[in-house]
């Protein structure tokens, strides 16, 4: 299961990164999100894969580490605002510039938006 | 230049100072000189010893460092005069002083030190003698005595330091009173040319007679103060023996310096009160007012006090300061004006001898000297400092040319560095830690999320489908939180899940449908090179991870939660209460990021297709019948459960965040089915309003617990009991987490309802 867990983190890590290095504004912002999933889903994993533990306490169960749990409860919300406002501005930036490149240039002949 | 010389010193000296600190354990100068055998032995002494000094020479007008010491000069005589005799470049030589006991007494310190104050000496000495500027010769030989002070302390003998010690003194008294002698010269003449001012002693015998004292203390003839610190400085070159066979050098050259500055005193006192008749000068000179001398007089009656009677006036002070340089008991040592005939007496007298005959044949050496093209060093600087900013603009622009994808480039290569390096080291990646089975549908969920991510990367140029496949992706995450027992997690990735393709959906119709086909295939092969090799290097490190035992803080939580935080879901526990202090810093970020999209959003020329990238128009049916009912039904159910999942939160799975975004969820799905008039004519939140109330809930129930003499953010709860209802716990934690509920709503409806406001007639009207 930890080999599972680990192929996971790895392969989204890997299109993370591919998408994030991409040219336009769309593949970036999607990149950045499931680069966010491969993070979560580390930090999640640095409290160990524990199957059928308990959610509260007093349960009688294995208990998982409840630090990670919450920090990623957190890094979700504030990815959703992080990933919400990179895409504004993508918009924003093709409305001032005419393109959605990343580098933010203004356009250039042959690429008219359509 | 100065500044520039004298500052890179300082930053090297503040790094030598640090590294002091790291070996000693203390910045204390009392524990740091008491330490020196500590800093010796240490490894990182010959760093230390490096940058402490080149801190010092530069600040001293060391050779190679020397040159910015005369270009300084420029200033007004009490400037220079301060500058170039007592305090600036005496600090250099006061560092040394300061941190001998530290550092001194090893054949490094003997080898860099003493050369370079040999060096030095020669150098300034032999060019003060070519300077036509009376200040030019001045500030020379300032830095041929620095190079002399610099010289008995690198000797690493204790007579040597005292020598040195009073070196200083007697230094600071003749050349304060030769650079306010050389003041009075310019300020009666109106220059200050050596070639032009000739027989000035007609015209001011009384400044004459002081400046030529303090010139022959200078160069060092008997009864004066610099013949004794001198008669020292011979005496102790020679007798120390560090180097050998060649020990003989030292006293040769030191007797060669001494010939030179024999000379250039000389040439003070001859060029410029005798040698013939004023070279058109613009004024015609004469006495200064008495009150510009007394300074003079003073310094020069010090001079001559201590070079006769030094045994009862300066034996005192010279005794207190050699002590503290060296930090033990001062060495024997006499200050008599005659100790019979010897070596050192025969190398003064030399030294006279050789000075008189290299200044009468001036004239010939000039003519040598005049040979050399006079580089000016200012000039050369300045190249040098121009080659370094140019070189700096290249590389600079090199790595910043405006491209992000550039920057995103070099920052992921250097994480791919920073990340493999380390990892090579580590030779054992699988752990002791037993690991869990893999069973059936966790392969399949795998495969479905493998083949999710593998279609995003192949197809993520068509971006419908990029998306859709993205989500499943995020689907299946929230399934691994879920099966691993994080159900708040689960919980949260499903409803952010929700809000987020909403957003790209509702983004990308302002978006092409397609990304060009723009990267070449070399580079799309280099970008897939470093995905998979910083992928492999996270699941590795990943795996690694979870197959050793952890080292956690948890139990601490987990002990804590129900007695100090009054719930049993630790995980909404710490968030509350715990760590409440980083979760309203959160829901701050939260809402600022709402605010910042609010005013992106505003304002903005907008780009409305009428049709999709295939030209077909968009459908009309724009709020289908069936979607409009259901989602208007759904509503209140969907606030009772968020209602409950907010109650329940501190004991079971759930909370504000999650309440909060299944709110959001139901609102936009209302936008979404009935639109956005609709809603307006229905809904009166602000979600701004929303916001700043839902932080200062939260900010408020932290702050008072202040009224109660608590910190910040103290949690308080107790059981209740009422009729019908049972027992059940208030907790002002749950005020709090009201909060973070009413800021979450409205920071996710403020982005996604004011994205969707431009698609209608309702948006701003000057949108082009």
């Amino acid at each position: 299961m930890e080999m599972l867990i680990s192929l996971i983190i790895g392969l989204l890590t890997a299109v993370g990164v591919f998408l994030v290095l991409r040219g336009r504004t769309f593949p970036v912002v999607l990149g950045l999100t499931v680069l966010s999933y491969a993070v979560n889903l580390f930090i999640f994993s640095a409290g160990r894969l524990v199957i059928d533990g308990a959610a509260v306490l007093n349960s009688g169960l294995n208990t998982p580490d409840p630090i990670p749990q919450a920090l990623v409860l957190t890094a979700i919300v504030i990815g959703f605002a992080m990933t919400a406002f990179a895409i504004i501005l993508a918009i924003r930036a093709r409305a001032d510039l005419g393109n959605d490149h990343v580098d933010g240039r203004l356009q250039t002949d042959g690429e008219k938006s359509k | 230049m100065a500044l520039t010389i004298t500052g890179m010193g300082g930053l090297a000296l503040f790094a030598g100072i640090l590294l002091i600190g790291q070996v000693v354990g203390s910045y204390n100068l009392t524990d740091v000189l008491a330490q020196g055998d500590l800093i010796r032995s240490s490894e990182a002494y010959p760093f230390i010893l490096i940058l402490v000094l080149l801190g010092a020479f530069t600040k001293s007008a060391q050779f190679p460092f020397h040159f910015w010491l005369p270009h300084a000069m420029a200033a007004p005589t009490p400037v220079s005069a301060y500058l170039h005799s007592a305090t600036m470049v005496k600090a250099g030589i006061f560092l040394m002083g300061r941190l001998y006991p530290a550092l001194a007494g090893t054949d490094m310190w003997f080898v860099i030190v003493t050369l370079t104050g040999l060096a030095t000496l020669l150098v300034g000495a032999y060019m003060a003698l070519f300077k036509h500027d009376l200040k030019g010769l001045l500030a020379y030989s300032t830095i041929s005595h620095l190079g002399l002070i610099t010289l008995l302390l690198g000797l690493n003998s204790k007579l040597a330091a005292v020598a040195a010690t009073f070196h200083i003194i007697n230094h600071a008294t003749f050349k304060a009173s030769l650079f306010m002698a050389a003041g009075i010269i310019d300020h009666e003449t109106g220059s200050r040319d050596m070639r032009k001012l000739n027989g000035l002693w007609r015209f001011m015998p009384h400044t004459a007679t002081l400046a030529m004292v303090a010139a022959l203390a200078m160069a060092g003839v008997p009864l004066l103060n610099g013949f004794l610190s001198k008669e020292m400085f011979f005496a102790e070159t020679l007798h120390q023996g560090s180097l050998g066979a060649l020990s003989w050098i030292l006293p040769v050259l030191a007797t060669v310096a001494g010939v030179f500055s024999v000379a250039y005193s000389l040439r003070f006192i001859h060029d410029v009160f005798f040698n013939g008749e004023l070279v058109d000068l613009p004024k015609t000179p004469h006495e200064p007012p008495r009150y510009m001398k007394i300074p003079v007089e003073i310094l020069v009656g010090v001079c001559f006090i201590v070079g006769i009677a030094p045994g009862i006036v300066i034996a005192g002070l010279l005794h207190s300061s050699s002590t503290s340089l060296l930090q033990s008991a001062t060495p024997e040592y006499s200050l008599a004006i005659w100790h019979g005939l010897n070596f050192p007496l025969l190398m003064s007298f030399i030294a006279l001898i050789g000075g008189i005959a290299v200044y009468s044949s001036r004239k010939q050496l000039f003519a040598f000297q005049a040979q050399f093209p006079e580089k000016d060093v200012k000039i050369i600087f300045d190249q040098w400092m121009k080659r370094i900013v140019d070189a700096s603009t290249v590389v600079y622009g090199k790595l910043e040319n405006g491209s992000l994808q550039r920057y995103t480039l070099l920052f992921l290569l250097s994480v791919a560095v920073f990340t493999t390096v380390p990892m090579s080291n580590l030779i054992n990646l699988e752990g002791v830690r037993a690991t869990l089975p893999a069973d059936g549908v966790s392969i399949v969920a795998t495969v479905i999320l493998a083949i999710a991510a593998i279609v995003t990367l192949i197809w993520h140029r068509k971006r419908m489908i990029a998306l859709v496949s993205v989500s499943v992706i995020g689907l299946v995450v929230s399934l691994i939180f879920a099966r691993f027992s994080a159900p708040d997690l689960a919980l949260t990735q499903l409803s952010v899940e929700v809000v987020t393709v909403i957003l790209l959906m509702l983004a990308l119709f302002f978006l092409p449908q397609i990304t060009p086909k723009a990267a070449s295939p070399s580079s799309v092969v280099r970008d897939l090179g470093l995905a998979t090799l910083i992928g492999g290097v996270m699941a590795s490190i990943s795996y690694a991870m979870m197959t050793h035992d952890p080292v956690t803080i948890a139990d601490f939580f987990l002990a804590n939660a129900k007695t100090g935080g009054g719930g049993t879901n630790v995980v909404n526990v710490i968030l509350v209460d715990f760590r409440g202090f980083d979760t309203f810093g959160e829901i701050t970020v939260l809402g600022i990021a709402g605010l910042g999209i609010y005013k992106l959003i505003a304002r903005m020329k907008l780009f409305m297709p009428s049709t999709d990238f295939r030209g077909i128009p968009w459908a009309e049916d724009r709020h289908p019948m069936m979607l409009a009912t259901v989602s208007r039904a759904l509503l209140p159910l969907a606030l009772l459960v968020s209602a409950y999942i907010f109650l329940r939160g501190h004991n079971l799975p759930g909370g504000g965040f999650i309440a909060g975004l299944i709110t959001a969820v139901a609102l936009i799905l209302q936008y979404i089915a009935n639109g956005v008039d609709f809603m307006k004519a229905r809904s009166k939140l602000d979600y701004q309003w929303l916001i700043a109330s839902g932080l200062l809930i939260a900010g408020g129930t932290g702050m008072a617990s202040w009224l109660f003499g608590y910190p910040f953010l103290t949690s308080w709860f107790d059981y209740f009991t009422l009729p019908w209802i049972g027992k059940f716990e208030l907790a002002s934690a749950l005020i709090f987490d009201l909060g973070v509920y009413l800021t979450v709503i409205g920071a996710t409806l403020l982005i996604l309802a004011n994205l969707g406001k431009l698609t209608t007639d309702d948006r701003p009207e000057d949108v082009v």
